[in-house]
Parts: C-alpha cells; structure tokens; sequence
C-alpha cells in the first residue's frame, strides 16, 4: 500500500509541469554553481600544487556544492511538499483514501515516500556533476559519500517538515510558506549566538540548527548524533502528520 | 428479506460543536437490501455516511460493518465496503485506467485480479469507451460514474452512494438507478438522496432523517400501504350534511372543499367506497365523483420532516 500510494503521487506530480519545472530550473542553478566552483578551482590549481595537504577537488569544488545545494533545496522543497496532503483536501480526494483498507500511517509513509523518491532523483542529478570530475581526475569517494548522505538526510528532514505543514491547511501556499519559516528558522537558529556565546556550537541553539550537523556531514566526519538528528526531526514530523491526519476524523 | 445483517449502527451521536448532527440513530441493514436515507438538506444524511464509511469519527455509538467494528477493526470493515462521497474523489489528473487502476489496488484487489476489476467496473458503468481519458476533461456525468465504479471496484458488500444521480442528465439518472438495482443483487447498498420518485424506483427500505434523528424507517411495502390508507374525494348533486358522512362508520373527519364536494378522512385499513355508493343511492344524495386520494411519498415526507415536534416519532418495524 505504502509504494502504491507513493507511485500515484510520483505519476500525478510527472503529468504535472511542476516537477519538470522545479528539475530544469534546479538543475540549472547547480550547474552554474558547479562549473563555478570548478573554475575556482582551476584557478587555484597552481597555487595548491606548492602546499602541503592541499585541499583537493573534492574538498574545493564538492562541499561547497553540496552546501550551496542545500540552500537550493530550501527553497525549493516547500514547493515540492505543499500540495502533498492540502491538496487531497482541497480536491476532496482524502474520503478515498481514508475508506480504503489503508491506516494513516500508510497513508502517510506512502506521501513521504513519493516525495523523498522524487528529492533522490534531484539528488542523483546532482550527483553526476561531481562524478563528471573524474573524466578528468580522481575523487575523494568518503567525502563524496558523506555529501551525498547529508544531503539526503537533509532533504528528508525538510520533505517531513513540509508533509507535516501541508497536513494542517487547505491551501498549499500557506504550506509551503509555513514550511519554509520553519526550514529557515531551523536554518538560521543559532546565527545570533556566534559571536557571543563559546562559538563551537554545543549549546541548545547550536544543537537544533540544521547548519551544523550538515557541514559536519559535508566535511566528510560521520557522527552518529548528527544522523540521529536528522531522523529524529523526520520521525518527529511524520508522527505529527499522522497524528493531525487522525485528528481530522475527531473534530470539526 | 432474511439473511445475515451486514450493517449494524447502535446509537450514534455527532456533534460539530454545540451542534448535534446526528442524534441517536440505530438501524440495520440486511444483505441483498437497499437503503435510501431521505432527508432535507443538512438533515445529517452525509455525516452519516461519513461515518459509516469511516471518514468521520462518531461522538458515541458503535458501527459494525460486516461484522466488523468499524473503530477496533477499520481495514477488515473498510475492505468491505465501497463509498462514493457527494463529491467524487477524483485525481483529476489521471487517466480513467490508472485511477481505477489505483483504486482498485488501494482497495485490496490482488494484482492478477487488477485488470479484470478494472474493466468489469467500467463495463458496469458504461465506461468501456473513456478509459485512456483523462478525469479532468470528463464530463460531470462521466465523473460521477468513474466516482461509482470507484466504489465498487472491489466487489464490496456494502455500497455507499452520497446523492449518486446529483447534476446527471434524465438519462444517466436511469442509468445509475439500474445499476443500482443490479448491485442490490449482490450487496447491500445504501443511498442518500433528496429526490424522491428515486427512493421509490430503486430502495426496497427507507429511512427520513430529520435534525439527525430517525423519524421514519420502514419497508417499500409498508409505505406504500401507508401511502393507499388514504382519502376518498367524492361529489354529489344533492349534497348531504356534513356530519351525515361523518356519522359513517371508519370516517375520521370531513372536510368541504367545495358545495358539494368533500374529502372523506379514512381511517387505516378501512374500504369506504362501496357503503358511501349505496348511502347514496339509499338516500338520495346523487353522487357523480368518487375518486379514491393517495398519499404521495412527498406528503409524507413533508408531514414528517415539517411537524414541529422535539420528540422523533418512530414508525414502522423497528426504528
């Protein structure tokens, strides 16, 4: 049930132009922030060559990819995840899914899964940027693979946060616009305390900021809590969802 | 009319607020049967079946469907029953094989079965011919029959059908009814509906819900004897007083619609034609029109639903 429910949002989401849309334009703007970093690169390439442990291409062009992509994502994920559930609603879709032998969390991981397929399929585009590198020369695989997870990580940490938002409006506008308060805020949420507090992070603030756990990740050092972290706001978010989906049915 | 109970509803409550939608309904309804709720607009009749499909939570009171409640044991009891709301749930989106296609998976059909349900469902409601369209650019009519071959895509026993002929044409609404008579064969249906002629062309029981209670519950037989226990009109030259006809034994009451011209109030279960006609001609009263008035399902209806009364009056077997 949770693969079919996901397969008809992934269909209804490719008849759509919205996701060829959000896949060309997104696409586009890495690319520019690639070949970008790669240009840098180039031009730094001769200085590097005189140090000792030079950062490499991964090191150069990678992270910061991967970390200018996630501001992408931010902005784009609310787009991707607003019409999950206000949309069914404002259709007045919901009523078969609730009729059918289906629980909510069926319902639920089927929407989350739609979505999180479609944010993999943004992630292996941009992932064959990087691997287009080795035409050319090696790559740091550990590195690579450390982007790749935090990335995903981070991407289903915001597709949860937005299915949750989208679970409580009709209006799929006020969900992305909700979704993309939180991802910001979460974004943005230990900025203020930098410059005055110990500055390496260990404080609450620093703790939920979605910043610091990601360029952990970026930086190719694999912690445990950081992934705890990222499952813990999904596993949180999807709970909400199901929970305001059963709600629903209670009260008016 | 005998055979297992398929739907059960034991004291059901709904509020919205303050406000109590459904107020205290039971019923049962038995296999092979079909259940036409009748009710004005915002009686309760779509709050009870979205309950009744699971849509919608009950405030009190229990729902079994096949067997199952429908609160402890929702997939078993929703696997047996197809619902259709008053708007269509339609992922407009789609095309007409995939939706159902869809639907039809989602409902716990196997994936060898698919195909077939698919097309027998579309056969079923004359859409062999719009199955690679897409939902969206389907006509109103067509959207309602990919609503009902929704519902019934799974073969369930119990069919819920909200206004199933809204905004069709008179053609289409002949259609539908016919199919509704064929699924009563095989499942137990229940519809709701505003128009009357249709409970009587397809429901073999009815229910009036009015302000959420049950005010009326009984067999299409048993209305329909209900309608004939009616009025005799009847007109004389040379008319008689009026408490002359009231004096006949199994008159009620009397009333002169014109000189000459009265409605003759019979009680239940009397036959009043044949002494009236000898009366007459015993003393002379010429009578020239006897014309025996029934009761439509309309008046009763609107006796039901317009009496102001807070106490719901219960008719019938078992309401």
């Amino acid at each position: 049930m949770i693969p079919l429910i996901a397969a008809r949002d992934l269909r209804s989401l490719f008849v759509s132009p919205l996701a060829w849309t959000i896949l060309a334009i997104v696409e586009a703007l890495l690319a520019y922030l690639f070949l970008g970093q790669v240009d840098f690169f180039l031009q730094i390439q001769p200085r590097l060559a005189g140090l000792e442990n030079a950062p490499g291409v991964t090191e150069v062009v990678v992270s910061p990819l991967f970390g200018n992509a996630a501001m992408v994502m931010l902005l784009v994920v609310p787009m991707v995840t607003m019409r999950l559930l206000s949309d069914e609603r404002r259709n007045l879709t919901m009523p078969l899914l609730l009729s059918a032998p289906v629980s909510m969390t069926q319902i639920v991981l089927g929407k989350y899964l739609g979505v999180i397929g479609f944010l993999a399929l943004m992630l292996l585009l941009l992932a064959l940027m990087p691997l287009a590198l080795l035409l050319g020369g090696g790559l740091d695989f550990g590195m690579l693979a450390g982007c790749l997870l935090g990335l995903l990580l981070l991407l289903g940490s915001f597709a949860a946060i937005g299915l949750f938002m989208s679970s409580l409006t009709t209006q799929p506008t006020i969900a992305a616009i909700s979704t993309f308060g939180v991802l910001l805020l979460l974004w943005i949420v230990d900025w203020n305390r930098a410059p005055a507090g110990d500055g390496d992070g260990s404080g609450l603030l620093g703790y939920l900021s979605m910043t610091r756990h990601y360029e952990a990740l970026l930086q190719g050092s694999f912690n445990s809590a950081d992934v705890v972290y990222y499952l813990l706001i999904i596993v949180g978010f999807l709970v909400l969802a199901i929970r305001r989906l059963d709600a629903d049915r209670l009260q008016h | 009319m005998s055979g297992e109970s398929l739907v059960r509803v034991e004291n059901l409550y709904r509020y919205y607020g303050d406000f109590c939608a459904v107020n205290d309904l039971s019923f049962e309804l038995k296999r092979g049967e079909v259940l036409g709720l009748l009710g004005a607009n915002g009686a309760g009749k779509s709050t009870t079946m979205r309950m009744l499909s699971g849509n919608l939570a009950p405030s009190a009171g229990r729902i079994w469907i096949a067997g199952h409640d429908i609160l402890d044991q929702p997939r078993q009891a929703k696997a047996a029953l197809g619902y259709l709301p008053d708007q269509p749930p339609l992922y407009r989106e789609l095309t007409v094989d995939e939706y159902l296609l869809f639907c039809a998976r989602l409902s716990g059909v196997t994936r060898k079965a698919c195909a077939a349900a698919v097309s027998r469902a579309k056969e079923r409601c004359g859409l062999q011919e719009a199955g690679r369209r897409v939902i969206g650019n389907l006509s109103k009519g067509f959207q309602q029959r990919v609503g009902i071959a929704q519902a019934i895509i799974h073969e369930p026993e119990i069919v819920i059908l909200d206004e199933p002929t809204v905004g069709l044409d008179p053609i289409q609404i002949r259609e539908i009814r016919t199919l509704i008579s064929e699924l009563a064969t095989a499942h137990s249906v229940i519809l709701s509906t505003h128009i009357l002629p249709e409970i009587q062309a397809v429901c073999s029981r009815v229910q009036i819900i009015h302000r959420g209670a049950l005010v009326l519950n009984d067999t299409l037989e048993g209305l329909q004897r209900r309608m004939q226990a009616a009025n005799l009109l009847a007109s004389f030259h040379a008319p008689p007083a009026v408490v002359d006809l009231e004096g006949m034994p199994g008159v009620e009451r009397v009333e002169q619609i014109a000189p000459g011209r009265f409605r003759l109030h019979v009680a239940a279960g009397m036959q009043l034609a044949e002494e009236l006609v000898m009366l007459s001609v015993q003393r002379g009263w010429r009578l020239f029109e006897l014309t025996a008035e029934r009761i439509s399902l309309e008046q009763i209806f609107v006796e039901i639903t317009t009496r102001d009364s807070t106490a719901p009056l219960a008719h019938g077997e078992a309401a």
